[in-house]
């Protein structure tokens, strides 16, 4: 028994898709006086936790990022494995 | 015909889909549930609007994995009429039958009103009750229907004419401010490249009876009877 694998996969939007929640992320910052900031792009990230002993871990989790973690048509998503 | 509504956890347009069909078009219909793979041998498939699996991840990406998308997936692939409505819509973009993507309102509100839509053309199964360039009364309820494909997509969309509505104001004209969500050229409902699967954010089974408002959604379901009744006699002769 070996211990569990883990990845963290970060999902973002692709350069150029508008992200409106970023943009009102940004435009409060503004608002409080945070001139200084130019801009805010949201996305989300995800724990994964994989049984140690699972075998081809790395293309099971890049399968599961494409068909389900991002939609490929607008986002794009990072694998970080701990 | 007979259509199949399909209800999936958190769906809440399935009982107005329904009652479309049977009450006011007065044609079959029936429930599929989602942990069935039975289309129970309709000849049309509505998914309905609603919340489907909450929403999570994002709107589709959940129900898109449930058993009775494998045989919408199947029949759609193999020729048979599909529509999405609004969350039936997200549904059939996340699972690859409908091009693009549909992302947050521009800004960033549920948007729960009546819109106009203007029929793109009369020629395919789901406008063929229109005439050309018709403007419709039908509503929108939805806080995703932002449509969103890369720009050298969409060109490819129009040249195919598979954009069928687009957001216009009541005199039939595409303008910024009848855009309700900030889809890219005000696009609101389009078909796939064969003319079978057909994604809309407006719901047209809201508008069917006068006492709702507006009867305009009516043409849409006309216009699939009229292509399922011209693939039957295709399929006899």
């Amino acid at each position: 028994m070996s211990d569990n694998k883990k990845a963290v996969v970060y999902v973002r939007l692709k350069d150029g898709v508008l992200d409106p929640q970023g943009v009102t992320i940004h435009k409060a910052l503004i608002q409080m006086g945070y001139a200084d900031f130019v801009s805010v792009r949201s996305g989300r990230f995800f724990e994964l936790e994989i049984d140690g002993d699972s075998k081809d871990v790395d293309r099971k989790i890049d399968e599961v990022c494409a068909k389900l973690l991002a939609n490929p048509v607008i986002e794009k998503y990072e694998v970080e494995k701990t | 015909m007979k259509v199949g509504v399909v209800t999936f956890p958190g769906s809440n347009c399935d009982y107005d889909s329904y009652a479309a069909v049977k009450h006011v078009l007065g044609e079959q219909a029936a429930f599929l549930w989602h942990k069935s793979t039975d289309l129970a041998s309709c000849d049309l498939v509505i998914l309905p609007g609603g919340f489907a699996y909450g929403d999570y991840l994002r709107a589709g990406a959940i129900a898109r994995f449930s058993p009775i998308m494998e045989s919408v997936i199947k029949f759609a692939r193999s020729g048979g009429m599909v529509i999405g409505i609004c969350n039936g819509f997200q549904v059939l973009t996340e699972c690859g039958l409908l091009p693009g993507a549909l992302m947050r309102n521009r800004r960033l509100r549920f948007s729960c009103k009546f819109v106009y839509l203007r029929a793109e053309n009369n020629t395919g199964r789901f406008t063929n009750a229109c005439r050309r360039h018709e403007v419709l009364k039908i509503p929108i309820a939805h806080g995703e229907g932002n449509y969103f494909f890369h720009d050298d997509k969409v060109r490819g969309l129009e040249d195919n004419g598979q954009v069928v509505f687009r957001y216009v104001d009541r005199h039939g004209k595409v303008t910024d401010a009848a855009n309700p969500n900030g889809s890219v050229n005000n696009i609101a409902g389009i078909v796939n490249r064969e003319g079978n699967v057909m994604g809309m954010m407006p719901h047209p089974e809201r508008a069917v009876e006068s006492i709702l408002g507006s009867v305009d959604g009516l043409k849409v379901l006309e216009s699939a009877r009229v292509a399922c009744a011209q693939t039957a006699e295709a399929g006899s002769s």
